[in-house]
């Protein structure tokens, strides 16, 4: 910014907004840099090679991408549902779909065992039918991820879908696309950004998933303990472990900023 | 229905429910012709190509093309190719696979589409863009894809929407050849949209002028610029019109003077003259003109090398073009007063 001479400076900001703000600021940093101030930086690479950790990352990432990969083979066609076809009751349909962001993941997770527990309404069906019990696997973990997941997506391609500019659907379909087509060849590759800045807000949330995974898939070393359960585990018996695992995710998270580039935060 | 007796080309009535109005129109093109739909903004003519096209509903009338019936069928199902006026050539494909999208979607395999539309591009003469993403398109030679696209899946019926105005005016008038040569050498009736007269004039074989959904005036360019029957043609032919009632060589109006005109007409007509044959005097002039009116000067703009006066003379305005020269010599500004002269023979009458 260059100031032209004879412009009036803006008044200095009033401190009544400048001391909450810098606190805010400051609350928001300290425990970051607290994280990095005691990190065990000597034997990072030692404790980041033991078996349990690389156990529980391999976990988190394969869950997360997986989880991922769900979240948009179903989502992408939900999200083209709420933004492309007029019908009764879409409000109702779009606020179902925003409430796994919303709702406390415990409460998710109590949820997915109602329905999908051995007891539960789906999952009794899936165990007497096929033999398939969801709840206390990895698959228990890639859907519990799934289920707080998959708003991201759906609401970061809606909104892409809106934005979209429907005429070259139009232009497609003078030239003979069917739907379907119009949909693979001309909405898909248009909303491409916002398929992906959703894909990567649903990894990073799937992989930080605590709650909804350890209500309906327990806390299982190399079967259902990611890295953030690890976390939670290693506190009570090895803060260090904990710290070396934040750090990880802590950097993930930076990636996943760094990718989205101010798509989420709004800002260039 | 009956088999309609032209089964060639283009035969529709349209009928669409809008907020603003209601479209009602028959249209028809034969194969090889250009028709264009002329009208003011919110006329409903993008409307009408819309509907052509399948992408707005129709409350009523009928689409043959070819004698095919086509109003039931969606878009693509229509065969109806379509030149958009920003041309939505879609961005994330070269101009090759944007011309290849609709032989693709025809059943058309990649490979053979693609050879389809490398001599598509060839013949609007972008070959060498093949590769190029649209944005590195220049607007004439985005319009030329876009015209390949609507092409290449051969057709009955093509649809132009604004072809032209996109383009800035500097690149228009050698488009807008290179856009008559393409559409000469297109064997199937096309309709083109534009508020460009001089677009209409030099594209179409035929006019169809459209005020409010409705058809004012219909026919062939030089006979529409001719004989103008609304204000709105008038104003872009570049003509005064008025009309009145003739009697002999004398046309009477319901408000100002009477005018004196060369031939002998009875009953309601259209009276025209052009600006250029409006003579403005300081004072009374003396001699034969029997069209002489005394009016105060409404406005005066400048258009190219000459000046456009606009005169408010007893029950109707008339628009004079004089030069530069003139003004200063009349003092012509808003306000002043001059006599104002048109020759009973510069004066075009047609029945109303």
């Amino acid at each position: 910014m260059t100031r032209r001479e004879g412009d009036a400076r803006p008044a200095r900001p009033p401190w009544m907004l400048v001391l909450p703000g810098l606190v805010g600021l400051a609350f928001l940093v300290l425990p970051l840099l607290g994280l990095l101030w005691r990190a065990p930086w000597s034997t990072l690479g030692t404790r980041l090679a033991e078996p349990q950790v690389l156990e529980a990352l391999r976990l988190s990432l394969v869950t997360a991408t997986a989880a991922t990969a769900l979240c948009m083979f179903f989502g992408v066609p939900l999200a083209w549902l709420l933004a492309r076809v007029r019908f009764r009751g879409v409000r109702v349909v779009r606020a179902l779909v925003t409430v796994p962001l919303v709702l406390p993941p415990v409460v998710g997770g109590v949820a997915l065992l109602l329905a999908l527990g051995r007891r539960g309404i789906v999952g009794r069906w899936l165990d007497d039918a096929f033999g398939v019990t969801l709840p206390f696997t990895t698959a228990g973990v890639v859907l519990a991820e799934t289920f707080v997941a998959m708003p991201f997506l759906v609401i970061s391609v809606e909104g892409a879908l809106r934005a979209a500019d429907l005429r070259y659907e139009e232009a497609a379909a003078t030239l003979g696309a069917s739907r379907w087509t119009v949909f693979r060849r001309v909405t898909l590759p248009l909303v491409a950004p916002g398929v992906a800045a959703g894909a990567v807000l649903c990894w990073a949330r799937a992989l930080g998933e605590f709650g909804a995974t350890i209500t309906f898939a327990g806390n299982f070393p190399g079967r259902t303990q990611t890295m953030p359960l690890a976390v939670y585990l290693a506190l009570e018996n090895d803060p260090q472990a904990a710290i070396v695992l934040s750090l990880v995710l802590l950097a993930v998270s930076v990636v996943v900023l760094a990718a989205l580039r101010g798509r989420w935060t709004g800002t260039p | 229905m009956t088999a309609p007796e032209n089964a060639e080309g283009l035969d529709a009535r349209l009928v669409v429910r809008r907020a603003a109005f209601d479209l009602d129109l028959a249209l028809r093109a034969a194969p090889g012709e250009v028709v264009a739909l002329l009208g003011p903004n919110g006329a409903g003519k993008t409307t009408a190509l819309r509907a052509l096209a399948g992408l707005v509903a129709t409350a009523g009338g009928h689409l043959r093309v070819d004698g095919a019936d086509l109003a039931a069928l969606p878009a693509e199902r229509r065969g109806i190719g379509m030149v958009f006026q920003d041309y939505l050539l879609f961005p994330h494909l070269s101009a090759l696979d944007n011309v290849a999208f609709g032989l693709r979607c025809r059943g058309g395999r990649r490979g053979a589409a693609r050879r389809e539309a490398a001599r598509w591009l060839e013949r609007v003469g972008l070959a060498d863009h093949a590769g190029s993403r649209p944005r590195a398109l220049s607007g004439g030679q985005a319009q030329r894809v876009a015209l390949a696209r609507a092409l290449a899946v051969r057709p009955r019926l093509l649809l132009l929407d604004e072809p032209l105005s996109a383009l800035d005016a500097h690149t228009r008038l050698e488009i807008r050849a290179a856009l008559r040569r393409h559409l000469a050498g297109f064997d199937g009736a096309a309709v083109l949209v534009t508020h460009d007269p001089l677009d209409a004039m030099v594209l179409a074989d035929r006019l169809v002028v459209l005020e409010g959904g409705r058809v004012v005036q219909e026919g062939p360019p030089a006979e529409v610029a001719r004989r103008p029957r609304t204000g709105y043609v008038a104003r872009l032919v570049g003509l005064n019109l008025y009309r009145g009632t003739a009697a002999g060589s004398v046309v009477t109006f319901p408000d100002g003077p009477p005018m004196g005109i060369a031939g002998s007409l009875e009953g309601e007509v259209f009276l025209a003259f052009s600006p250029a044959s409006v003579a403005l005097y300081r004072t009374r002039p003396d001699g034969s003109p029997r069209n002489l009116w005394r009016a105060a000067v409404g406005g005066v703009e400048r258009q190219g090398d000459r000046v456009r006066v606009l005169l408010e003379a007893p029950g109707r305005t008339v628009a004079a073009d004089v030069t530069a020269a003139a003004v200063a010599d009349l003092g012509l500004v808003e306000g002043s007063e001059v006599w104002a002269a048109v020759k009973a023979t510069e004066v075009q009458v047609y029945p109303a």
